[in-house]
């Protein structure tokens, strides 16, 4: 027998060597830019980095509960253009009218997607897809082809500017909140072990008797509901609706969803690693953007989409060895 | 004689198969007819034809992918990297000094590219194991990008006559794309029906395992699926940029993977796999085009059909769905 202790600790970076990397790549991100550039540190760079990350994080938790019971949600980056705009039609009235309008407009597109997956058994990718054109149709609609300016004398704009305690930006904090709060659905509660057992077989959570369209309900709905955050975040901080915006996120959520080690046949995933994967995704853009401004790389806007589905490669090459070492494990 | 009693049987089978594609289609006919402008116009033909072609090229090739029990998102991509090469190509200095060298190149390089696109996805797919969906996503992202880094996202306008036959040419008074898209769906056609490996490809489909424990080349067959998708997405690619005398690395194929799923679905592709009906794919991209041009004609906004077709496609997927069980 082996020394009791040193396994368990093996044990357990085999069993989460997925999440253990992408803290440990972040760290060692984060000393990397520390040590390479006076200004990486600074509180500046600090504040707008999570500032500009707080949507693509939003995204990504409820990327994390589609992903675990093995569905997907590509309509996220239009559903988030679509309530930029909503928020920004809105922004007169104050954040305390916006915040709900834009969260409820995003939850109506999670519920298209929920009815055509659950009702019209259409499969989570094509009924998200035609999502996906749908919101951009109707931004294009309501918006008029156009960015709409924000009404920068109410409170609105506070969200995505301002600072919490003079600290920390405001769109951070709900942000952490939110993770906080999913954090512990996932955890604790009846409908996030459902979501986690949906991923691990749906047929045998059916047979068992776990309520299981309601959890699936719950994951598209959550989903819009998280990509309309996203879109409020984006009109505030930018101070502008933007119906073109959004190309191109729901393949950095899923890549920050994956990279945090949740499966994407579904059936495990954790939201801390979740948040770590969407800040490493975005570490790596601010580090190139100093990069940039070093001078040692020309870095035009159009690399962040080969940049994106570069990252996402290197994830699922790393993550395809792991499913295929676990089917090894069921097969024998 | 196995061959032989198979086939009248699948032949057999297809109207009913076409059944609710044709009555779409003769629906669509007879609106336009009676409330479009000047819908029974050689022009409109001309018009419809050229444009229904690479939407069918790409439709053919997703079929194949899609009777695998797998999709291809990166169609579009696809379309935009080989649309923005050719300009590239013959603009260089080479293809300035050899004009026939420099079309001849435009034109196999970027379907070479495309066709190592498809490798790429397929070895995602078959080799690793990695879900379709998941798989191209990564060049329906990244694919248009490199497009644009190629390109620095710029307008490439062009004036090359040669180049350009691909997609304003004429043979018998019919644009050549059309005539293209028929003879690509009668080699495809052929190679489904009549080759192991079309024979393997809806093996695949119906029951994977079955496929692999037989000793069919299941790998092979998959990336080959993937591989002819990427080539044909690339053609459709230099048929849009032949077409406009520009490519626009934004806009060239945007959405197309959209078009090309519903088409295939509408013309009766099944989305778990196993079947391929090429000319279904034409029927179903006609319809999409018309119902575009429809939409176009009778002064709907494009935003608005953006809508439209969600709801189509939502419509003919929930059809099969039903269909089935």
């Amino acid at each position: 027998m082996l020394n009791e202790t040193a396994f368990d600790l093996r044990k357990y970076l085999r069993r989460n060597s997925a999440s253990v990397t992408v803290w440990v790549a972040l760290g060692a991100l984060i000393l990397f830019g520390l040590m390479r550039y006076d200004n990486f540190g600074s509180a500046y760079n600090f504040s707008s980095f999570l500032n500009y990350n707080a949507m693509f994080i939003a995204i990504a938790l409820g990327m994390c509960f589609v992903i675990m019971t093995g569905g997907i949600d590509l309509s996220v980056g239009s559903v988030a253009a679509f309530t930029s705009v909503v928020a920004a039609y809105l922004s007169p009235h104050g954040i305390q009218v916006a915040l709900p309008g834009a969260i409820l407009a995003g939850v109506g597109f999670g519920a298209i997607n929920a009815f055509c997956i659950i009702l019209l058994r259409i499969p989570p990718f094509i009924a998200t897809l035609a999502t996906m054109l749908a919101a951009k149709g109707g931004a294009l609609v309501i918006s008029g082809a156009q960015t709409i300016s924000v009404d920068w004398g109410s409170n609105f704009t506070k969200l995505g500017m301002g600072q919490a305690f003079g600290l920390f930006p405001w769109a951070i904090v709900i942000v952490a909140g939110l993770a906080l709060v999913l954090w512990l659905v996932l955890e604790k509660t009846t409908i996030g072990r459902t979501v986690l057992a949906i991923g691990g077989s749906e047929d045998a959570s059916n047979l068992m008797g776990l309520k299981v369209n309601r959890a699936k309900a719950f994951v598209y709905l959550l989903s819009g509901g998280c990509a309309g955050l996203a879109g409020l975040i984006l009109a505030s901080g930018f101070g502008a609706g933007q119906p073109l915006e959004g190309i191109g996120w729901e393949l950095s959520a899923i890549a920050s969803v994956v990279v945090g080690g949740t499966l994407l046949t579904g059936g495990m995933g954790s939201i801390p690693a979740t948040v770590a994967g969407a800040l490493l995704l975005g570490l790596v853009f601010n580090v190139l953007n100093f990069e940039n401004g070093q001078g040692t790389i020309s870095f035009s806007a159009y690399w962040q989409m080969v940049i994106r589905g570069g990252f996402l490669f290197a994830v699922i090459l790393l993550q395809s060895r792991v499913i295929a070492k676990q089917q090894k494990v069921i097969g024998s | 004689m196995e061959r032989t009693m198979k086939l009248p049987k699948r032949v057999a089978s297809m109207p009913l198969r076409f059944h609710g594609g044709i009555v779409a289609l003769v629906v669509l006919l007879v609106f336009n007819a009676l409330f479009t402008p000047n819908f029974l116009q050689l022009q409109t033909l001309f018009v419809n034809i050229s444009q229904v072609a690479t939407i069918a090229i790409v439709a053919m090739g997703m079929t194949l992918v899609i009777a695998t029990g797998g999709i291809d998102l990166s169609v579009g991509a696809v379309m935009a990297l080989a649309g923005a090469l050719a300009p590239l190509i013959f603009l260089s200095d080479l293809g300035a000094a050899n004009p026939a060298l420099g079309v001849a190149l435009a034109i196999i390089l970027p379907l070479l590219v495309a066709g190592l696109c498809g490798v790429f996805n397929g070895v995602m797919v078959a080799v690793l194991n990695v879900q379709p969906i998941i798989a191209t996503l990564i060049l329906f992202i990244s694919g248009r990008g490199i497009a644009q880094v190629l390109t620095n996202g710029n307008l490439q306008t062009f004036s090359n006559p040669s180049f350009s036959y691909l997609g304003t040419g004429k043979i018998l008074g019919l644009p050549f794309q059309g005539w293209l898209a028929l003879v690509i769906a009668c080699v495809l056609f052929w190679v489904i029906t009549r080759t192991t490996w079309g024979r393997y490809l809806l093996a695949i489909g119906g029951n994977e395992r079955a496929a692999f424990l037989s000793g069919g080349p299941v790998r092979r067959v998959k990336i080959g699926a993937y591989v002819i998708c990427a080539v044909l997405s690339g053609f459709a690619g230099l048929i849009v940029v032949a077409i406009n005398s520009a490519s626009d690395a934004a806009r060239n194929g945007n959405l197309m993977e959209l078009d090309a799923i519903a088409a295939a679905v509408v013309g009766g592709a099944l989305l778990q796999g196993g079947r391929a009906p090429i000319f279904g794919a034409i029927l179903g991209a006609v319809i999409i085009q018309l119902v575009k041009y429809t939409l176009l004609a009778n002064g709907v906004e494009d935003e608005v059909a953006l809508i439209a077709k969600a709801a189509i496609i939502i419509l003919a997927v929930w059809m099969q769905q039903l269909r089935r069980t």
